[in-house]
């Protein structure tokens, strides 16, 4: 602030400034501007640290030794290790954990986009008894904590034998996940001009083929929002997948929170679970990361 | 191909789109379907293609009833107002799009959207994709894939609605060739009478929802059967006041406006009519014969370069004049306007014609 008024004073000074000097004077201007924005770096950059503090004491600790991590303090791995690592790729316990995740996230995300897509279509094109109730009663699904589905879903899926199958934990996951589906892509849909689809139908296009051949590419965006946000919302959820498996389909999650094994106390491994579970999200959020915005407004522009 | 409408109807909920219409088009016709918005031209084409289904009535094609048959078994092609093009697709895809899906072959497939690229001049422009287009090579993408498929009916939904003013002169010189040199039947939606002059054909003036008159355009234009024909059929809007015909005379109820009982008016029974007239009929000078002059106050006036529009009213009356030239009248100013009695349509209080002009007065 005072730099700037310092050289506005400067200029006012020379008066009859000739336009040299005026020159002289606008090339020392940036270096003074950089000079005074030097501060604005910091409230984000301490921000960041902030944010970035649980992440790194995460890493921090799966390069330790459980050892380490409970002995003493330690900013950085003083006995670094990838033993920890190394047991979850070669650990069946461990790694199978990953897989059944990634395989009923998976189940979950195609159920709901198959879903979602018919539903998305028949909201954004036509008019029928009780639509707009209906489709705001499906976004009612997400308000509920899906611990009250815990009971009803154990004891069900118990009954018809689908208890600690992936397809059980998928099943689960569709009661949030296809509303929030259907939300996205009826945004999407409803931003193509259902000329289009006429002129379609005009050209001589069948529904199926026209849906696939001709509406899909126009809202492919809108299907990769949705299947991002299928999969990220799978990929959290702890409780359902916790509660509906026990050794054949069991999460990583679920393996991982848990705080003590046969073998003992295990942090360390516990955290390079826990790096591990982050990546795939991280992947996943790369994609996508220009239509997010699009995605937290349903697709709605 | 013949098309038929018999006693349509199309009721949505409580309202009705489209009340009672019954309409032939013959093959190789053109025929304008004049109307102000929300009058029903869109609904009624949608019905011909068979996008929608009629509530009541039948659709037939060659005299086979298809009311219920689905667009792609109908051999139609649609233009909108809106430029509609596969945004994903190429121009040349685009046009070939009906012809894919038909099966056309490839080498045929290659040569009718070439030509027919060639003939709407999109030729540089087939590798490209519509968004990439200015408006009215989308439309004329769009018209390209109408033809293309050599529809037996062509539909044109207020086509240059979206242009602006000189893409549309230009599309619009070019649409009789194109009506010309295929053997369709085409169907043309408008809300200006001025298109429908130009394309020349058969007019069909609708008002909510029902035809009010059906026939070739300049008849239909000269000898309107009725007040909201005249009116539909009239831009800017038709002159008209409330008149008493006594004895040899005609006057509105307050006097202000009196004409001798002659041209149009020669040989009415006594009683109360509407006359209505053109707004390039009402002179801001006399223009000798027998016009008579009507005191007005000048509530606007619009110069459109060659024409001023000037907007006129006396007695709770409002109407237009266009005279030729830049008029530049203050608001509020008394002038004289002239009106001639050989110009008028005369309607009974019914607004069902009574007298019109003689054909050489009439336009």
């Amino acid at each position: 602030m005072s730099t700037s008024v310092e050289s506005a004073t400067t200029i006012t000074d020379d008066g009859a400034a000739t336009r040299t000097a005026a020159m002289q004077q606008a090339a020392t201007l940036p270096v003074r501007r950089r000079g005074r924005r030097s501060y604005a770096w910091l409230v984000p950059t301490l921000y960041i640290i902030f944010l970035m503090v649980p992440i790194y004491w995460l890493l921090n600790m799966s390069f330790k030794t459980t050892g380490e991590v409970l002995g003493q303090f330690t900013l950085w791995p003083h006995n670094f290790t990838l033993e920890n690592y190394r047991t979850i790729f070669t650990d069946p316990t461990w790694y199978r954990g990953y897989i059944n995740s990634l395989l009923y996230v998976t189940i979950n995300t195609l159920l709901s986009l198959g879903a979602a897509l018919p539903a998305a279509y028949a909201f954004s094109r036509y008019r029928f008894l009780g639509d707009k109730h209906f489709f705001f009663w499906l976004l009612t699904n997400r308000m509920a904590p899906p611990a009250i589905f815990v009971l009803p879903f154990v004891q069900l899926y118990s009954s018809v034998e689908l208890f600690d199958t992936h397809l059980a934990v998928a099943l689960a996951h569709c009661l949030f996940n296809i509303p929030l589906a259907v939300w996205i892509l009826e945004g999407f849909m409803s931003g193509v001009p259902k000329e289009i689809d006429e002129t379609a139908y005009i050209d001589g296009y069948s529904f199926p083929h026209f849906f696939v051949k001709i509406f899909m590419p126009l809202i492919a965006t809108g299907i990769g929002v949705a299947a991002f946000f299928c999969f990220m919302f799978s990929w959290v959820e702890l409780l359902l997948a916790k509660n509906l498996t026990s050794t054949g389909a069991r999460p990583i999650a679920s393996i991982m929170t848990r705080t003590a094994s046969i073998s003992g106390y295990e942090v360390s491994l516990l955290a390079a679970a826990a790096v591990l579970t982050l990546i795939p999200g991280a992947v996943v959020i790369y994609f996508v990361r220009n239509y997010i915005a699009r995605g937290f407004a349903l697709g709605r522009v | 191909m013949a098309l038929q409408l018999d006693k349509v109807s199309k009721t949505v909920g409580a309202e009705r789109h489209i009340s009672d219409i019954s309409l032939t088009l013959e093959k190789g016709s053109l025929t304008v379907l004049l109307g102000p918005t929300l009058a029903g031209k869109t609904t009624l084409m949608r019905l011909m293609a068979g996008l929608e289904r009629p509530t009541q009535g039948r659709v037939l094609v060659e005299g086979v009833d298809v009311t219920g048959a689905p667009v792609q078994r109908r051999n139609v092609a649609m233009v909108y107002q809106q430029f509609i093009n596969f945004p994903g697709m190429t121009v040349y895809e685009n046009i070939a799009s009906p012809l894919r899906v038909a099966g056309v072959p490839r080498t045929e497939l290659d040569r009718r959207v070439r030509e027919i690229a060639e003939f709407m001049h999109l030729e540089g422009m087939l590798d490209r994709l519509p968004l990439e287009l200015s408006g009215g090579q989308q439309q004329r993408a769009a018209l390209a894939r109408a033809l293309v498929k050599q529809a037996d009916l062509v539909l044109l939904d207020e086509p240059l609605a979206n242009l602006d003013y000189k893409l549309r002169e230009e599309l619009r010189a070019e649409l009789p060739r194109i009506f010309d040199e295929s053997g369709a039947i085409f169907v043309y939606a408008t809300t200006e009478p001025l298109e429908a002059l130009l394309l020349g054909g058969s007019t069909a003036t609708l008002n909510e929802g029902r035809i009010t008159q059906f026939g070739p355009t300049a008849e239909v234009y000269r000898r309107p059967v009725d007040l909201v024909t005249a009116r539909t059929f009239s831009d800017p809007p038709l002159n008209t006041v409330a008149v008493r015909v006594a004895g040899n005379e005609a006057a509105s109820s307050d006097g202000a406006f009196r004409v001798p009982a002659s041209g149009s008016l020669k040989g009415l029974a006594d009683g109360d009519y509407i006359v209505g007239f053109r707004p390039h009929h009402l002179h801001l000078t006399t223009p000798g014969g027998e016009a008579v002059p009507v005191r007005a106050r000048v509530a606007v006036s619009e110069i459109t370069g060659s024409e001023s529009f000037i907007h006129v009213t006396f007695a709770g009356t409002n109407w237009i004049a266009i005279a030729h030239g830049v008029h530049d009248l203050a608001n509020g100013t008394e002038i004289e306007v002239w009106v001639e009695p050989h110009r008028l349509f005369v309607f009974a209080p019914d607004g069902r014609l009574a007298a019109a002009p003689e054909l050489a007065a009439a336009a």
